[in-house]
């Protein structure tokens, strides 16, 4: 079933990592099998932030292989070691879990993609996030489970967007976990809720073209989609027009920016999602008890209609 | 109809168009037999009194627990009942077989007021998904916006929102009255089977998709028509119709229901032994 969650502060900074958490945790009963956040917090905006993992988590539930801690500390060092060769410096380094670990990196470049490609080359080491305000934080278990073991409640921002996921078409694991990081954009990341049912011919387009995938979620598919199409020229809206389209099957998903939040939902309208919309927030997710997380008085809330994209910034 | 007080027992239920043979063998079935009218009874129902009023806050409740509350509050007699802080939770409302007035002061989740039977309900919000599924008698009035598959299958009834709804309104209904004063989504009236359902605004893609019966009238600006849905003569008894339900429904009453569109079902699909004989054949 899987739940999605979103908001966007215009104007200002707000706890967004704490409302983020009651949204999703509002959404726990579809599915909680994993959570993921994609917070835009307020930085400097001088460093860029990369958010990686060295291994996955075996426990919960987990679809994944045992390993010894012992491997996770062999990949940071070859990490270490890339980035150092790369002329890429680490300002500030936090390891919150032995498989997962957050780096401030100055390195002045503007195509990511070179920079990620030779990270990802390592086996076992897979980028969730490189931007200069995203972080993308996943893990198994449900949004509070998550949001105590990486200590998002304080963590202030403009805007961020996340997922409860009931696995379904992949495993049980983080990299299945929503949200995507827009390879190789920096701090584009997307959310999803339904079904690509052309995943595999998209795929195999994409993948011709020199885009890369991680998992073998097909959620995933939206992230690379967009992001080849703004690699090509397309803005983000055309973009996700041109999804509606593209993309076959049932879906409601939202991407976010560095400064703009949207969503977007098939012809059909076979996904839900409830929206609030005011001057200075917009809030939405799967169902308006999402929402109620963070806005409890009574407010005017409405469905997006069938074939519908929108997109706000901060 | 014969004097009921002079015809036996088995006439008099065969007049009034019932049973009194009692079957045997694996037929668990029992008729209804008119002289133990006053056994019988329509479980979950209780004699209310609409002046007795009464407030239920919900906000710390769960849905179950507001559910079983209003309960409660019927089998004391309160016949009107306003519902504080519902704050979108799902499933509220649901299963009320009863004559009763019931306010919610807020907005609730998905399948709010589903399978009902009689109430007449006021939500001062808006609703989720599948509000009032089944609706089998009664009225429902939103005064803000609805989610999608708003009035699946019901049955009777009248249910109402002032505001716009999402995709899928109307489907599989079989039978009372949905009005919208905004704009609806796409596959309105999917695979309606009966009744009517009413569209001041505009409405989406595959209107009327594969209905089989029913009539759809819009006010505004079709998407496109679905399979089989078809335009129809609008009648001055449509229109006359369309003027009273929209007053009573306390929306559109000044609409110039004259411009109005209306969509019935071609009825060309469903008919399969016309339309695939051949693969029916060869199926079997």
């Amino acid at each position: 079933m899987c739940g999605i969650a979103g908001l966007i502060h215009r104007g200002k900074s707000s706890n967004v990592g704490s409302e983020l958490q009651g949204m999703l945790q509002a959404l726990k009963h579809r599915g909680e099998d994993s959570t993921g956040y994609a917070l835009y917090g307020d930085t400097d905006g001088k460093n860029f932030i990369m958010r990686f993992k060295v291994g996955e988590n075996v426990g919960e539930g987990s679809s994944s292989i045992m390993e010894d801690v012992s491997v996770y500390d062999e990949r940071k060092k070859v990490v270490d070691q890339t980035l150092a060769e790369m002329g890429a410096k680490v300002v500030k380094e936090e390891r919150t879990l032995p498989y997962s670990l957050r780096y401030e990196i100055n390195y002045d470049v503007k195509d990511l993609l070179e920079f990620s490609q030779r990270i990802e080359s390592i086996p076992g080491v897979e980028i969730l996030s490189m931007g200069k305000s995203l972080e993308v934080i996943k893990d198994l278990g449900n949004a509070k489970m998550v949001c105590d073991r990486y200590s998002l409640d304080k963590v202030v921002g403009t805007h961020a967007i996340g997922h409860a996921r009931m696995a379904t078409e992949s495993g049980v694991d983080i990299k299945s976990a929503h949200p995507f990081w827009g390879y190789p954009f920096s701090d584009v990341s997307v959310v999803h809720n339904g079904q690509l049912t052309n995943y595999w011919n998209n795929r195999r387009v994409l993948e011709n073209k020199g885009m890369r995938f991680m998992s073998e979620c097909d959620s995933e598919l939206i992230a690379v989609y967009l992001a080849e199409k703004m690699r090509d020229g397309a803005t983000l809206e055309e973009g996700m027009k041109a999804s509606l389209t593209g993309l076959d099957g049932v879906f409601t998903y939202f991407v976010a920016t560095k400064d703009s939040l949207g969503m977007a939902k098939d012809t059909m309208a076979a996904k839900p999602l409830v929206l609030y919309e005011s001057d200075d927030l917009v809030a939405m997710g799967s169902e308006e008890i999402a929402i109620r997380s963070v806005l409890p008085q009574e407010i005017d809330t409405y469905d997006p209609f069938d074939g519908e994209v929108k997109v706000w910034q901060i | 109809m014969a004097n009921l007080k002079t015809v036996s027992k088995k006439s008099k239920a065969q007049s009034m168009g019932m049973h009194t043979e009692v079957l045997t063998g694996r037929t668990q079935q029992k008729f209804f037999n008119p002289d133990e009218a006053e056994n019988f009874y329509y479980f979950g129902t209780y004699d209310v009194d609409f002046n007795k009023r009464t407030e239920l806050d919900v906000k710390d409740m769960t849905a179950p627990e507001a559910n079983k509350e209003i309960d409660n509050l019927m089998s004391q007699g309160y016949g009107t009942i306003v519902i504080k802080n519902p704050q979108g939770k799902h499933s509220l409302g649901v299963g009320i077989l009863n004559k009763l007035n019931l306010i919610f002061e807020g907005s609730l989740g998905y399948f709010g007021m589903g399978s009902c039977d009689g109430p007449i309900v006021r939500i001062n919000g808006r609703v989720g998904w599948s509000c009032a599924e089944n609706l089998m008698a009664g009225k429902v009035v939103i005064e803000k916006n609805a989610g999608s598959c708003f009035g699946a299958a019901i049955r009777g009834g009248d249910l109402i929102c002032k505001g716009s709804v999402g995709a899928r309104t109307g489907i599989d209904m079989k039978g009372g009255t949905i009005i919208i004063g905004g704009d609806a989504g796409a596959f309105t009236g999917f695979m309606m089977q009966r009744g009517r359902i009413i569209i001041l605004g505009d409405v989406g893609i595959n209107l009327g998709d594969s209905m089989y019966d029913g009539t759809i009238f819009v006010g505004g600006e079709i998407g496109s028509y679905g399979s089989d849905a078809v335009d129809a003569e609008l009648t001055s008894s449509d229109q006359d119709w369309l003027k009273r339900k929209l007053k009573v429904a306390e929306i559109g009453e000044n609409f110039d229901v004259s411009k109005m569109k209306k969509i019935v079902a071609g009825k060309k699909l469903w008919n399969y032994d016309n339309l695939e004989p051949t693969e029916k054949k060869g199926a079997i």
